[in-house]
C-alpha cells in the first residue's frame, strides 16, 4: 500500500475521483460475482457492468466467437435480464461488496435511453454511467447511434436531461467512422463528461470448410491486442482535439505497458476487456505493471502521464 | 497429459474442466482452451495432479501437446458443473462421443465405488477417434463400440445400440457428452424410455469463467423459461431434458428476450 500512498493514482471523471486509473470494460465481466472470486472489486478503479437494456434481451444466436489472430470476435447482441432484474439483482451485491459501479446502459430509441438513465437515479454505487451507443452487434447497422453526430448528441441530452444530479456520463464511441473527433465534440457539447473510447471494430469471419460466416450473427465485434493500434489513434486524436475532456481508453490492453501507452496517447482511464478472457487477474496485473512503470518512469503522480506523448 | 496442480485436483470432479493459456507470451493466440478433466487425482508421487485428453487438431491444443515434462502451463480449474452422482447404487449408462468420451471414466469410476452398475458405450466415424484407454475398461461392466464405418464394434452410430442396452441393463441414467447432434440424439432416446439423463454440452467459449456470454446455450428453468445460460457456468454438464435441441444458429421462438432481437424501431430525431 505504501506505493498508493506515495504516488497519486488518482484519477477523474466528471465529479468523481477514482483511487485506480484501472478499470473493467463493459462486457468483459459479467455482473462482477464472476472475476469477485479472483480479486476484491473494491481494487478496480471501478467495476464497468455489461450493457443493460430496458427490456431482457436473450442476445444472439450461437456461434457467438470466434477468435482471430491477436483477438477474438464477439457476436453477443447484448444479452442481459433488462434493467429492472439488474437493479434488483446485480446492483445490490456490487454495492454490498464496496464496488465503485460504472453502469453501462444501451437503448434502440433515445426514450429507452432516458428510460434507463431515470432508472439508476440514486443508486449509492453508482459512480457514472457510460452510454454505449456504439455497440455493432446490433441487427440494424443504422441504429448504432455513434456513427451519426447528430443522433450521438440527442442520446447523450436525454441521459444528462434524466439522470440528475453530478453522475459522470462516459459516452462509448464506435473506432468505425469517418471522424470520430467529430463525433466526440458533439456528445461533449451534449453534456458527456468524458469519452470511452473504442468499442469492438466490426469484423467478420468465414469458416472456410463451412463455407459460411463463423458466427451465427455473420458479423461481430473485434477486440485485443490486434485493435490497439486503432485505440492508441482513437485516443490520441480525441485528446488533441478536446484535452480537457477525460478518456476511458480501451482496445487490447494486456499488460502495464499497453495501459501506458493509451494513458500517453490521452487516456485518463483504461479498461481491461478481451485480456480478463484470457486472464481472469488481467486487471490486477495491469494495474501492478502501470503502477511500476509509471514509479520507474519517474511520475510523480498519473495526471502527469496523461497525453505525455502528444508534440 | 498429467498435470501436477496441487489442491486443484482435490476439487476437481467428473464433468469439471479446465482452461489454459496456450502460446506462451507474445502468443497471437488470446483465449484459453478448454479442456474436460480426464482424470484427477488428490495423492500420488507428485501430489495432487489432472490428466488430460489433448487431442492436438488446432494450434492452441498442438502447443499444448508440444510441451515437454517439468513445463508450466497456465490452468484455471476446476470449472463448471460436474455429473450428479446418484445416492444409491443404480444401473448407468455412459455414452462418450469421440475424444469428448474422456470425462466419462473418471464418472465411471466413481460411480463404481458408489456400487453403481456401469455400462459404457463409446462411438466415433472410424477407429482411431474411439478413445477409450485400456484402464478404462476397468470399471466399467460392459463396453461397447461403435464406428461409423464398421471399423471397430458395431457399424453405426451409439444411438442406434443404445435402446437394446437400457432394456438389457435396466439403465436408470445416462450421463452423455460428444458432439451436441449426438448429445441430442441420446436425450431423445432417453425420453423415449424415461431414463435422467446428464449431458456435457460443447459451445464456442472465450473466458470459461462466466464473464463473456459467448458459450450460452438455451435452458429451460424450473418455471419453464428458456434462457440463454452460460455452459462455462450452468454447465458443461446439464439436465438433458432441459436443452432446447437443434438451436446452433437460432434463437428457439419463446427464448427470454429474443423479441427484444430483431426488432428494428428507427431513430426519431424529433422524439
Amino acid at each position: 500500500m505504501s506505493d498508493f500512498q506515495s504516488f497519486d493514482f488518482r484519477t477523474k471523471f466528471g465529479s468523481r475521483y477514482f483511487p485506480s486509473p484501472i478499470f473493467t470494460a463493459s462486457g468483459c465481466a459479467g455482473s462482477g460475482k464472476e472475476l469477485a472470486q479472483f480479486f476484491d472489486l473494491d481494487e478496480l478503479g471501478a467495476v464497468v457492468t455489461k450493457s443493460i437494456a430496458v427490456k431482457p434481451r436473450s442476445g444472439r444466436a450461437t456461434p457467438r466467437m470466434a477468435e482471430t489472430p491477436s483477438g477474438m470476435l464477439n457476436s453477443i447482441g447484448l444479452q442481459g435480464p433488462g434493467i429492472d432484474q439488474f437493479l434488483a439483482n446485480d446492483i445490490p451485491w456490487l454495492q454490498s461488496k464496496g464496488a465503485r459501479v460504472i453502469v453501462s446502459i444501451s437503448g434502440e430509441t433515445v426514450e429507452e435511453y432516458a428510460t434507463l438513465a431515470r432508472k439508476l437515479r440514486g443508486i449509492n454505487a453508482l459512480y457514472g454511467i457510460e452510454v454505449n451507443i456504439s455497440c455493432p452487434n446490433v441487427e440494424n447497422r443504422g441504429l448504432v447511434f455513434a456513427c451519426d453526430p447528430v443522433a450521438s448528441r440527442a442520446v447523450i441530452e436525454a441521459v444528462r436531461r434524466n439522470i440528475g444530479g453530478d453522475y459522470p456520463i462516459i459516452a462509448k464511441l464506435s473506432p468505425d467512422v469517418t471522424d470520430i473527433v467529430s463525433i466526440a465534440r458533439e456528445v461533449v457539447a451534449a453534456g458527456a463528461d468524458g469519452l470511452a473510447l473504442i468499442n469492438t471494430m466490426l469484423g467478420m469471419v468465414i469458416d472456410v470448410d463451412a463455407v459460411r460466416p463463423k458466427l451465427a450473427g455473420i458479423t461481430g465485434g473485434l477486440s485485443g491486442p490486434a485493435i490497439r493500434p486503432v485505440a492508441v489513434r482513437a485516443i490520441y486524436q480525441v485528446h488533441a482535439a478536446l484535452p480537457s475532456t477525460p478518456i476511458l481508453g480501451m482496445g487490447g490492453v494486456v499488460s502495464g505497458r499497453d495501459a501506458l501507452e493509451l494513458i500517453f496517447a490521452g487516456a485518463s482511464g483504461v479498461s481491461i476487456g478481451t485480456a480478463t478472457f484470457g486472464n481472469p487477474t488481467a486487471v490486477i496485473k495491469v494495474k501492478e505493471e502501470l503502477l511500476g512503470l509509471l514509479r520507474s518512469k519517474g511520475f510523480k503522480s498519473l495526471q502527469d502521464a496523461i497525453g505525455a506523448a502528444h508534440v | 497429459m498429467v498435470f501436477s496442480v496441487g489442491e486443484m485436483a482435490l476439487h476437481a470432479k467428473p464433468g469439471n474442466f479446465v482452461a489454459i493459456s496456450v502460446g506462451g507470451n507474445s502468443s497471437a493466440m488470446v483465449l484459453r482452451r478448454a479442456f474436460a478433466i480426464y482424470r484427477a487425482s488428490d495423492r500420488g508421487n507428485f501430489g495432487g495432479t489432472i490428466e488430460l485428453v489433448v487431442a492436438a487438431h488446432g494450434s492452441g491444443s498442438r502447443w499444448l501437446s508440444e510441451r515437454a515434462i517439468h513445463d508450466r502451463v497456465d490452468m484455471v480449474g476446476p470449472l463448471g458443473t460436474s455429473f450428479g452422482i446418484p445416492t444409491e447404487p443404480v444401473s448407468a449408462l455412459l455414452v462418450g462421443g469421440g475424444y469428448g468420451s474422456a470425462p466419462l471414466f473418471g464418472l465411471a469410476e466413481v460411480l463404481k465405488q458408489r456400487g453403481c452398475r456401469v455400462d459404457i458405450v463409446l462411438g466415433a466415424s472410424n477407429a482411431n477417434k474411439i478413445y477409450a484407454p485400456l484402464e478404462g475398461k476397468r470399471s466399467v461392466n460392459t463396453m461397447t463400440l461403435t464406428t461409423e464405418d464398421g471399423g471397430a464394434g458395431v457399424k453405426g452410430k451409439v444411438t442406434d445400440v443404445l435402446p437394446q442396452l437400457i432394456e438389457k441393463h435396466n439403465t436408470e441414467i445416462i450421463y452423455s457428452c460428444g458432439p451436441m447432434a449426438m448429445l441430442e440424439a441420446v436425450d431423445k432416446i432417453s425420453q423415449h424410455f424415461e431414463v435422467l439423463h446428464q449431458c456435457a454440452v460443447e459451445e464456442s467459449m472465450a473466458c470459461g469463467i462466466g464473464v463473456c456470454m459467448t458459450c450460452v446455450i438455451p435452458l429451460k428453468d424450473e418455471t419453464g423459461t428458456i434462457k440463454m445460460q452460460r455452459s462455462c457456468i450452468e454447465g458443461p454438464v446439464v439436465d438433458g431434458s432441459k436443452v432446447i435441441w437443434g438451436s446452433n444458429r437460432q434463437i428457439p421462438p419463446g427464448t427470454l428476450g429474443s423479441q427484444a432481437l430483431g426488432v428494428t424501431s428507427t431513430w426519431d430525431p424529433d422524439s
